[in-house]
């Protein structure tokens, strides 16, 4: 409850000292616009809006469920194998090396201006993050748990499954609520690359046109999408390894 | 379980040309429970590492093995300081653990009897961050008969539990692990004043057996022959260097 109040305080505090900005420094609309405006402009404008956050939130959610699948079975391989390891330990920081951002207009190219692009933006941009941490944490069991499971004559693959990586369950929750926040940035950057849907491509419209009210507005849903997003996987995650 | 070995122990253990313990013979009887008692430091959990066949990390000059001449691998039970139960597992799943990492059947019958047995009877179904230090160990000790090994390695199971938990654990445990053969590692004196048939203390200077007082085991806590032993003990490690 004190939480709630907390953040309800914090945000009223943010819009006053937005339209305090706007008002003393008689900023006109098509630089900054009011938080007033904003709103009356995400009201009027909800069917446009709506129908391109639905075009993100798909590929934001594909993207998401692709890559976390991508990331978790990568990490089982790297932690099962020692081959594996050490042959694609060095391709995946290589890899990270280069700039997702760069790689955007080859995605395109490569995928059109439609979705697959878009999500395969998420997925590259999450797919580190979440092999990572998990792979991490497979690495990291408790020793204490594989003594005891040797001593009880177990195989590598049953202590894999039923120790390693139940025990690293948690590191592969902070991987996803990493994902959580950074596929949407995957998605919108493909957006800005090249397509016709998307909010994304809809702020990028609305800032040609200099309508920045309307641009706003979609910065505001967007935000809004991946608040959502990781509290939602968040709550899942502590839900998971509570119960 | 099939008949329990003797287990023997003999030579030096390094880690990295560290030495660990010097030369040193260590023998446990069969069926009968052996305290291995000395201060931190000095070795004793290495000793039991190797009989386990766990200390990838130690080279041991010397041997280590079973008194029949058949290999430990597949005969040995162990049970830590810590109780090392999975926490995303219940009781009875952490008891039939062994089962499962071997791809075979979990026994369930056997593993409600087992877990009647060391007295958490209702509290199958419970997570250990639901149970008492006390019962966690308890479940601990059900995984170990579970297991059904002649050797039981025990490296120091009660240290962390409170006095009474303690005194009754190690009642629980030396009845339902009677027959096998078992090596104790300890630091606390009392505890192999109690349960002990053979007493070996391990110290810098090597390892020697100090024969406890006869009678069935666990001893009277506050027995006067218990606690005079328990007396000698001490005083033979504080002389100790």
């Amino acid at each position: 409850m004190m939480a709630v109040v907390r953040i309800a305080g914090v945000t009223l505090l943010a819009l006053l000292g937005w339209q305090a900005v706007v008002t003393l420094a008689e900023l006109p609309r098509f630089i900054l616009p009011g938080p007033g405006l904003v709103f009356t402009t995400l009201w009027t404008s909800r069917a446009l809006i709506t129908e391109h956050a639905l075009v993100t939130a798909t590929e934001v959610l594909l993207g998401l469920g692709l890559g976390a699948a991508l990331g978790f079975a990568s990490a089982i391989l790297l932690a099962a194998s020692p081959a594996a390891r050490s042959l694609l330990r060095p391709i995946l920081v290589f890899s990270q090396a280069v700039p997702v951002f760069a790689l955007a207009p080859i995605l395109t190219l490569w995928l059109g201006y439609g979705l697959l692009s878009k999500v395969a933006m998420a997925l590259l941009i999450i797919y580190f993050p979440v092999t990572s941490s998990f792979f991490d944490a497979l690495m990291r069991t408790p020793p204490g748990w594989l003594e005891l499971a040797r001593v009880m004559n177990a195989t590598p693959a049953r202590i894999l499954w039923r120790i390693r990586v139940p025990a690293a369950m948690p590191g592969f929750a902070s991987g996803l609520r990493l994902a959580a926040v950074y596929a949407p940035i995957g998605a919108i950057i493909g957006e800005w690359v090249g397509a016709s849907r998307g909010l994304g491509y809809l702020m990028l419209l609305a800032n040609g046109r200099a309508k920045i009210d309307l641009m706003f507005a979609a910065l505001l849903v967007l935000a809004v999408l991946t608040l959502l997003l990781h509290a939602s996987i968040d709550a899942a995650c502590r839900r998971l390894w509570k119960s | 379980m099939t008949a329990a070995p003797a287990l023997h122990l003999s030579g030096c253990a390094t880690i990295d040309g560290a030495p660990i313990f010097g030369p040193v013979s260590v023998e446990v009887p069969r069926g009968r429970w052996t305290c291995l008692l000395g201060p931190s430091g000095v070795g004793k959990s290495t000793v039991l590492r190797l009989m386990a066949g766990l200390g990838d990390e130690v080279t041991l000059e010397g041997t280590v093995g079973a008194g029949d001449g058949a290999p430990l691998g597949a005969r040995v039970a162990l049970m830590a300081q810590s109780d090392l139960l999975l926490p995303w597992l219940d009781v009875t799943g952490n008891v039939t653990l062994g089962a499962r990492l071997r791809g075979q059947p979990p026994q369930l019958d056997r593993a409600r009897a087992v877990i009647e047995q060391v007295g958490l009877t209702g509290h199958a179904a419970k997570r250990p961050d639901a149970l008492s230090g006390g019962q966690r160990q308890r479940v601990a000790l059900a995984r170990t008969l579970m297991e059904d090994r002649p050797v039981v390695l025990l490296d120091e199971p009660f240290s962390a539990l409170d006095a009474r938990s303690r005194a009754l654990m190690q009642d629980l445990a030396a009845t339902l692990l009677a027959g096998r053969t078992v090596l104790h590692v300890t630091h606390d004196a009392a505890e192999a004043a109690r349960l002990g048939h053979n007493v070996l203390l391990m110290t810098q200077g090597g390892i020697t057996s100090v024969p406890p007082p006869d009678g069935p085991t666990p001893r009277q806590f506050d027995a006067p022959e218990t606690l005079e032993y328990q007396g000698r003990l001490m005083r033979l490690l504080m002389v100790a260097q």
